[in-house]
């Protein structure tokens, strides 16, 4: 026998299921009102320093369909890389943003601040980045992402030097379509699978 | 007590397989390709906060939370409690709790929802709250109905309340589902079955309470939830290439 470490386990996840936007976006799944304030409908307020960006797409699943039922969230630091509750931060970037597929194109939109570059453990500096988070109906376990943005130097980034190989590191590339504006496609599965990640 | 350590890596052999054909949609649902892993940063390990002011007088209780003129939702009125936890087994204070829920007749208020049951016009289905400073919470409810699912030919989804929570850290981030002690359909359910831990899966069925149950008011069940922990150890390595 030995000692007993006395970790807990974590709980186990479970599928956010089909009507997840009652719980987390209630005027999306029809029930305006529901709460005087609704979670996360921006990521920024009024007077965000940088420049403001809407990244669109969609979320594909193993047979291209565009799923019509995905939610997302999304996680960022301000214009100077620098995330709500760290000293200095941006106080009008609250950093979550809650968001949908449209129920009849699939397409979702984010507006935000663009992100500046973070400092990794050991001084490395990771390029900008949002967090995303993904969960739907048939999706066990929140998948999480990230959107880089391809008018960035993301040579250096530690976590795209990681991806063995090499094209799929393009799935976590947001195109430029415009300016300030960006196109950014999540592939649950098959051809451009997005690299999804275990962090 | 040091809280900068980086997360403890997921074990995913406790979570659910995200390709399990049971449950029919995850086929086309789940990734083929590994999971990138990496020992989390900023990103992780930072998290959204929420003030008190978010939350709503009624918004914990969802027996008068959605009705019109104060007569309470149809249903047996349960007492859902419990702490929300790290793997190091100290509380979570302070994070945002939200539950979303069918009906006593197993129907969501969602416009995607056609279910023969009908709607409880006193009954909207969601709650939220803040774990206080012991991590604990607790939602006013009633017991939510059984209900068919197109799956395979008869599926139907055992009495549960979904749950959704925050932690201190995006990292953290986990939607799972509450399960009744008692109920038969657990052990039938595909979605459940995706948890194939058979102990991890029995975390997931809140028991009865009865010592916090109140006499001629309601019966309570309680539901602990563990969020990932972060390492308390302090010896930190340089990863050269990584």
């Amino acid at each position: 026998m030995v000692q007993k470490l006395d970790f807990l386990v974590e709980t186990p996840s479970q599928t956010a299921g089909p009507y997840v936007h009652i719980g987390l976006m209630p005027t999306y799944a029809g029930n305006p009102g529901y709460y005087h304030e609704e979670v996360a409908v921006s990521p920024i307020a009024e007077g965000a320093q940088g420049e403001i960006i809407e990244i669109t797409g969609q979320v594909f699943d193993g047979s291209g369909w565009a799923m019509r039922d995905a939610l997302i969230e999304s996680w960022q630091p301000d214009a100077a890389g620098i995330f709500p509750g760290q000293p200095g931060a941006d106080p009008a970037v609250s950093g979550l943003c809650r968001f949908a597929a449209d129920a009849e194109s699939g397409i979702f939109t984010l507006r935000t601040v663009k992100p500046g570059a973070v400092m990794a453990r050991g001084g490395k500096l990771q390029a900008p980045h949002i967090s995303l988070w993904v969960v739907a109906r048939g999706i066990n376990v929140g998948l999480q992402t990230r959107i880089y943005f391809e008018d960035e130097d993301n040579s250096a980034d530690p976590l795209l030097a990681r991806i063995e190989l090499r094209p799929r590191v393009e799935t976590l590339i947001a195109k430029k379509t415009a300016p300030g504006k960006y196109r950014f496609d999540i592939r649950l599965q098959g051809e451009g699978e997005t690299v999804f990640l275990d962090i | 007590m040091s809280d900068q350590g980086p997360l403890i890596p997921r074990n995913r052999d406790m979570h659910p397989d995200p390709y399990f054909p049971d449950y029919k949609t995850s086929i086309l649902r789940s990734p083929k390709q590994a999971l990138l892993s990496m020992e989390s940063g900023h990103s992780e390990e930072t998290g959204p906060t929420f003030g008190h002011s978010l939350i709503g007088a009624l918004d914990n209780n969802l027996i008068l939370n959605w009705s019109k003129d104060g007569s309470p939702a149809i249903g047996e009125r349960i007492l859902v409690h419990g702490r929300v936890l790290d793997e190091n087994g100290r509380a979570v204070p302070n994070t945002l709790v939200e539950i979303w829920q069918a009906n006593a007749g197993g129907r969501y208020r969602h416009k995607k929802d056609s279910y023969l049951a009908p709607l409880d016009p006193n009954f909207g289905g969601c709650g939220r709250t803040l774990t206080d400073e012991n991590g604990r919470y607790q939602f006013l409810t009633i017991r939510p109905g059984a209900y068919p699912w197109p799956n395979r030919g008869n599926d139907w989804r055992p009495m549960h309340i979904h749950f959704s929570v925050y932690g201190h850290s995006f990292g953290q981030r986990l939607i799972t589902q509450l399960y009744f002690e008692g109920d038969p359909l657990i052990d039938r359910c595909p979605i459940a079955a995706t948890v194939r831990n058979r102990s991890q899966l029995e975390t997931l069925v809140a028991p009865l309470d009865m010592n916090n149950s109140r006499p001629h008011d309601f019966l309570a069940y309680k539901f602990d939830i563990v969020l990932r922990g972060r390492r308390q150890t302090m010896f930190e390595n340089k990863l050269e290439g990584m």
